[in-house]
């Protein structure tokens, strides 16, 4: 027998995203500074021990800028996989246990919007609601929805006909009580990699609107927006760029490496049941 | 292949077109106030605003207005827009080269960069040549576009000094200068794309250098490389030319955003500018000329994946 190899993806993704979680948890309670708070002296200083990260053009402490930033991007990005997911997975288990016409109207939908690059929909919507965080989430997680409810119907699809679904069918199980009792638990590991993929996606959506000026607005601090700012004083104050930068690609490398990390871990899974 | 697929095929085509420009005509039909409002602006009042409905034809059945303005767009008038009263055609007609010349520079860079690593990987897959790619794939895939930009910005504009961040030049004054300020951009767009690529690829040949027609070809004799490059690459290339059509729609999403960042007047930078004057008609348009690009090049594709591998039999 194979000796089951270490699933470094997984270990390595998995203590990221819980560090960087944990990072954006701890600025929804506690900043070393004020986040918005201004000082003149302390204008353009480079990272020191006072200030981790620095200062940008209004003095203002970037580390606790970018601690309340992540916290803002990880509260878009998780209402976003709410709804997206949410819908998504109804929508999937639906049309995939019972199919028939809805099943196809609704996957020609999905194949239509799939083609499409989420940040151009996304521009779509905020043209046509104005720019700001709930509008940004409600694009967000309405795209969402068609990957979710794609990957969410073809385990469906694949489950339905199993053992364990006609046995519980005979013991007299309802549709509903099989769809989600017997067929969604095995499908959640599949969910967790997509959610790890959609998580990744909203953050990048989010980072590249606010960036562009029409997602976040101020007051809410946005990581999008301190990159946006930043590229003024870029010669003179790198640090404005390159913090809230790295923070952004923590978090989408921390997710990545998880998602495939599940995706690997699946098989394995089921051999050891 | 024959003549009835592609019929087929263009027939799809033409009703995915059909549906895709109305979604995005009657998207833009919901929203509050109308043209007639935002075209008088604060001289508006109810009798005027009513009379200039009349006149242009806003109270009409949405199908009567869709069936005029596309039958308007396929002539080439593409409205006027709000904020500069000119036609929409003008103005996008002197943006779209750019964005175009950027959509393929990062689509060439990202094929001659992707294909060859992607092979190497694959071949050496799991020693240490393999490893230390995936590592830097899986690092360059979590950088977003526009720092990437930044980045680059940073390093080669203002610490090297290889080219001058912001100093873009028309392709009307300088065609050789325009191309060489759009190469850090593309580069910026390129990359992560190109990761992505080196992965599907890899994972594609690994897969089939474990098929039975390579083992039967060693054990003919056949020299490793041969194999690699006559057979291997273009079953592997299948499953991954799927992925270079999604990337030609997400490089051209992608430039919308890098063209901030090198300040490029493209379609991405009219796109955002009149996003944000709230002018409807030159959004309108630039959203159906993009998801026509992203239907055709889907079509394209299509019909690319039937002449590859014939196998396909499109059903």
């Amino acid at each position: 027998m194979k000796r089951k190899e270490r699933n470094y993806n997984l270990i390595l993704g998995g203590c990221l995203a819980a560090l960087m979680i944990a990072f954006m948890v701890v600025g929804l309670f506690y900043t070393p500074y004020d986040p918005d708070a201004m000082s003149g002296p302390s204008k353009f200083a480079g990272p020191s021990l006072q200030h981790l990260f620095g200062c940008d053009h209004f003095g203002r402490d970037i580390f606790s800028r970018v601690l309340t930033g992540s916290g803002t991007t990880f509260f878009v990005a998780v209402s976003t996989i709410v709804i997206g997911g949410g819908i998504g997975t109804l929508a999937g288990a639906f049309t995939g246990y019972f199919g028939g016409w809805l099943d196809e109207i609704l996957m020609r939908i999905n194949d239509a919007v799939a083609s499409f690059p989420s940040i151009l929909l996304a521009l779509v919507f905020i043209s046509i609601l104005g720019p700001g965080k709930y509008n940004v989430i409600l694009a967000l997680g309405v795209i969402f929805i068609p990957s979710f409810a794609r990957i969410v119907r073809s385990e469906f699809i694949s489950n339905k006909e199993k053992d364990y679904v006609k046995s519980a069918r005979l013991m007299g199980a309802s549709h509903v009580r099989i769809m989600f009792v017997h067929i969604l638990p095995n499908v959640v590991p599949t969910l967790l990699s997509a959610i790890a993929i959609g998580f990744n996606n909203a953050v990048l959506a989010e980072a590249g609107m606010s960036y562009l000026g029409i997602g976040v607005q101020p007051p809410d601090a946005s990581l999008g927006r301190m990159l946006a700012e930043s590229q003024t004083y870029l010669s003179r104050a790198p640090w404005c760029a390159v913090f809230p930068g790295l923070t952004v690609i923590l978090l989408v490398l921390g997710f990545g490496l998880l998602s495939d990390g599940l995706q690997k871990g699946r098989g394995s899974v089921s051999c050891w049941r | 292949m024959n003549i009835k697929y592609i019929a087929k095929k263009t027939g799809t085509l033409i009703i995915t077109l059909l549906i895709v420009s109305f979604l995005s005509f009657l998207a833009f039909q919901i929203i509050p106030g109308d043209a007639a409002l935002s075209k008088l602006g604060t001289a508006a009042t109810a009798e005027k605003a009513e009379a200039l409905r009349q006149e242009m034809g806003l109270n009409q059945p949405v199908l009567v207005r869709y069936g005029r303005w596309l039958a308007d767009f396929v002539r080439g008038d593409m409205g006027t827009s709000y904020s500069y009263s000119m036609p929409v055609r003008e103005m996008i007609g002197s943006k779209l080269p750019i964005t175009l010349a950027i959509t393929m520079i990062s689509f060439l860079m990202i094929l001659i960069l992707s294909v060859p690593l992607g092979l190497l990987a694959g071949k050496h897959e799991g020693k240490s040549l393999d490893r230390a790619l995936t590592v830097v794939n899986q690092i360059v895939m979590s950088v977003p576009g526009f720092f990437l930009g930044i980045l680059i910005t940073y390093l080669f504009g203002l610490v090297l000094k290889w080219f001058v961040p912001g100093g873009y030049i028309s392709y009307t004054e300088s065609f050789s200068g325009f191309l060489i300020y759009l190469i850090p951009p593309c580069i910026a767009i390129a990359l992560p794309k190109c990761a992505m690529g080196v992965k599907m690829l890899r994972g594609s040949v690994i897969q089939e250098l474990q098929s039975d027609y390579v083992r039967t070809a060693i054990s003919r004799g056949c020299r490793e490389n041969t194999v690699l490059y006559r057979h291997v690459l273009r079953n592997a290339l299948i499953p991954v030319l799927t992925f270079w059509a999604m990337t030609i729609a997400d490089i051209v999403a992608g430039s919308i955003i890098i063209e901030q960042v090198f300040t490029i007047p493209g379609l991405g930078t009219m796109l955002i500018t009149s996003i944000s004057n709230r002018d409807y008609p030159v959004v309108q348009c630039i959203i159906v000329l993009i998801a026509g690009l992203v239907v055709i090049v889907n079509f394209i594709v299509d019909l690319l994946y039937r002449r590859i591998d014939p196998r396909i039999t499109g059903q």
